[in-house]
């Protein structure tokens, strides 16, 4: 698995594949506060792409930017070359868990046809090709056997394949993952990742996975956005997570460590200011998390 | 043969013109009501659908004060409701439950004053019973083609709102990332409901119309899967539970106490129950472990409920 990624990244650093989201300086206020400052990356066809940054850095704020449902106070986000349209089928977006009530009458299959066309007025009549469509998206999850159960019975790493499925149905060319693995077994974590690896090279999607614990991802990341403070640093893991960048984003010292494979960011024995508890805090928690 | 027919329709049932009338706007509301009911049912807007009635209950009492068909009163204060309850401020839920009820208590303080003028000045002593309770029975038949039209009018904007109306209801974050306008399809989905709310206060009465409404689409949701699967059953029970009301109602002419004849609404809201009662069934003999294919959330909430009892005993 080590070897895999490791190996991928070097192919990446030789010719990258073409990019299909790019982010360019954007800044994003709220109510006078700067949530996002001077963002820019890019991600490209066929590579996942880790979102990384602690609770509050920023990250649904920058999906809102992508999505079109927040503007940026500067900068510009384009999909494959273009500004955002008013709908935009290039994008597939899994947002954090929704609470879907058991007893909501609606099939994973159900779901996922929302999927095809459910911003469309009107009604779907069914159709051989629509069906098929739907079958071909759950399959492409491994979720064929639940697809006749209600979603709200479903497990978490169930219901999170069926958004997946609901999320590619449309053939995007961009899918972004709002903390996908928040609240999954550790099983059903490493299941939803192979499958996001598995998605970004086989449909060649660009992948996006927000996540506050690095880790689980580390097998299969291609890159990494690593966002703090409202502030981005952008490339390989190997690149981004090292102490100087990390500790630039942050605004003081930070201490990158490498045990067992794990990479754990904590701050640096230079404390002092009331950022840098705060910091240190929201990284342990999310540690504790993961 | 004839015989049980004549047992079950009792002798006038197919010539009455009150009854033809029944029918067809009682079917009508019903269907109406019925797919209406499934998004309020998904939606939990089941509170939202019960105050829309009971403000139309002005209109209805307003307008038999001035000698219109209340169906017009409970219609145009309905629709001027949702506009109101939006513009207080319904998408904070907090801000929705407090609006919603100061207004509707002042509405029906309204209606009292109306019910009492409509007794005591117009002499109409039925007035408070029919607006409160209705009566399918006393449907003009020149009513019947504007309850018609209006059903169609509200079934038409929610099969118009499908899709995205499905998604929103859903989940309002999925509808919005694909752009759906979640504020508008959902006030658009309110005026459908404030016409199905209207059209059922006229027929089965203001304070019974939520059953209508809601009972029907519970029922279907307990034993479908399929968001199309419940908006066909809960059609068939709503109209089911209509027409059986009407025969009951018929029939009950001979009945006693007096000779009189029950209400319409106590049969259709009472098979109503029945049907939602009956509907839970299934779930019951699943909770208590019959395992059943595609079952497993019941499953694990029996398992769940039986490790509490265990803990509590």
């Amino acid at each position: 698995m080590r070897g895999y990624r490791e190996a991928t990244v070097e192919g990446s650093a030789a010719a990258l594949p073409a990019a299909v989201l790019a982010v360019d300086r954007v800044s994003v206020r709220i109510r006078g506060r700067a949530v996002l400052d001077d963002v820019s990356f890019t991600i490209h066809e066929g590579e996942l792409t880790g979102l990384i940054g602690s609770n509050g850095a920023g990250k649904t704020t920058l999906y809102r930017v992508i999505l079109g449902l927040t503007r940026p106070y500067a900068g510009s986000v384009s999909v494959e070359g273009s500004g955002l349209s008013r709908t935009n089928p290039l994008v597939g977006y899994v947002p954090q868990k929704i609470g879907l009530d058991a007893d909501l009458p609606l099939r994973a299959r159900d779901l996922v046809g929302l999927g095809l066309d459910g911003h469309r007025f009107g009604f779907a009549l069914p159709s051989k090709a629509r069906r098929e469509l739907v079958e071909r998206a759950l399959e492409g999850v491994d979720a064929g056997r639940f697809a006749d159960a209600r979603v709200g019975t479903l497990s978490g790493g169930e219901q999170q394949r069926v958004m997946i499925a609901y999320a590619l149905v449309s053939r995007p060319r961009l899918l972004l993952l709002d903390e996908p693995l928040a609240n999954l077994d550790l099983r059903s974590e490493q299941e939803v990742v192979e499958l996001l690896s598995r998605v970004a090279r086989e449909q060649r999607v660009a992948v996006l996975i927000s996540a506050h614990e690095m880790n689980p991802l580390l097998p299969v990341m291609d890159r990494v956005v690593y966002l703090a403070g409202g502030r981005a640093a952008s490339g390989t893991t190997a690149e981004v997570v090292r102490p100087e960048v990390l500790s630039h984003l942050y605004g003081h010292h930070v201490d990158v460590l490498h045990v067992h494979g794990r990479i754990i960011v904590v701050a640096g024995p230079s404390l002092g200011s009331a950022e840098a508890m705060r910091a240190e805090k929201a990284d342990a928690a999310a540690d504790e998390d993961g | 043969m004839s015989g049980i027919v004549s047992l079950v329709f009792a002798p006038g049932f197919f010539s009455s013109a009150p009854v033809r009338s029944a029918v067809v706007a009682g079917g009508v509301v019903a269907v109406v009501s019925a797919v209406v009911g499934v998004f309020t049912v998904m939606r939990g807007q089941s509170f939202a659908g019960h105050a829309l009635s009971d403000m139309g209950t002005t209109g209805g009492s307003g307008a038999f004060l001035v000698g219109v068909s209340p169906l017009w009163g409970f219609v145009t204060v309905s629709v001027a409701a949702v506009a109101a309850m939006e513009l207080i401020g319904i998408r904070r839920p907090r801000g929705r439950d407090v609006s919603t009820g100061i207004v509707f208590g002042a509405a029906l303080g309204l209606a009292a004053l109306f019910l009492y003028w409509d007794t005591t000045v117009r002499n109409a002593s039925g007035a408070a019973m029919t607006i409160l309770f209705g009566s399918l029975f006393t449907v003009s038949a020149s009513t019947v083609p504007v309850v018609v039209v209006l059903a169609s009018l509200s079934l038409a904007l929610v099969l118009a709102l499908f899709r995205p109306l499905l998604l929103s209801s859903v989940s309002p974050e999925l509808a919005a990332a694909r752009r759906v306008p979640v504020r508008l399809v959902g006030i658009a989905y309110l005026l459908a409901m404030a016409v199905a709310v209207s059209l059922s206060a006229y027929t089965i009465g203001a304070i019974l119309s939520t059953a209508l409404l809601v009972g029907p689409a519970a029922a279907a949701m307990r034993l479908t899967k399929s968001p199309w699967a419940t908006l066909l059953l809960a059609t068939l029970l709503g109209v089911a539970a209509t027409l059986v009301g009407i025969v009951l109602a018929y029939d009950s002419y001979d009945w006693p106490p007096a000779g009189h004849g029950w209400p319409v609404s106590f049969f259709v809201v009472t098979l109503v129950f029945t049907f939602y009662l009956l509907a839970g069934v299934p779930q019951l003999r699943r909770a208590r472990g019959d395992r059943l294919p595609a079952g497993r959330g019941a499953v694990e909430e029996s398992t769940i409920r039986g490790a509490g009892k265990r803990v509590e005993s």
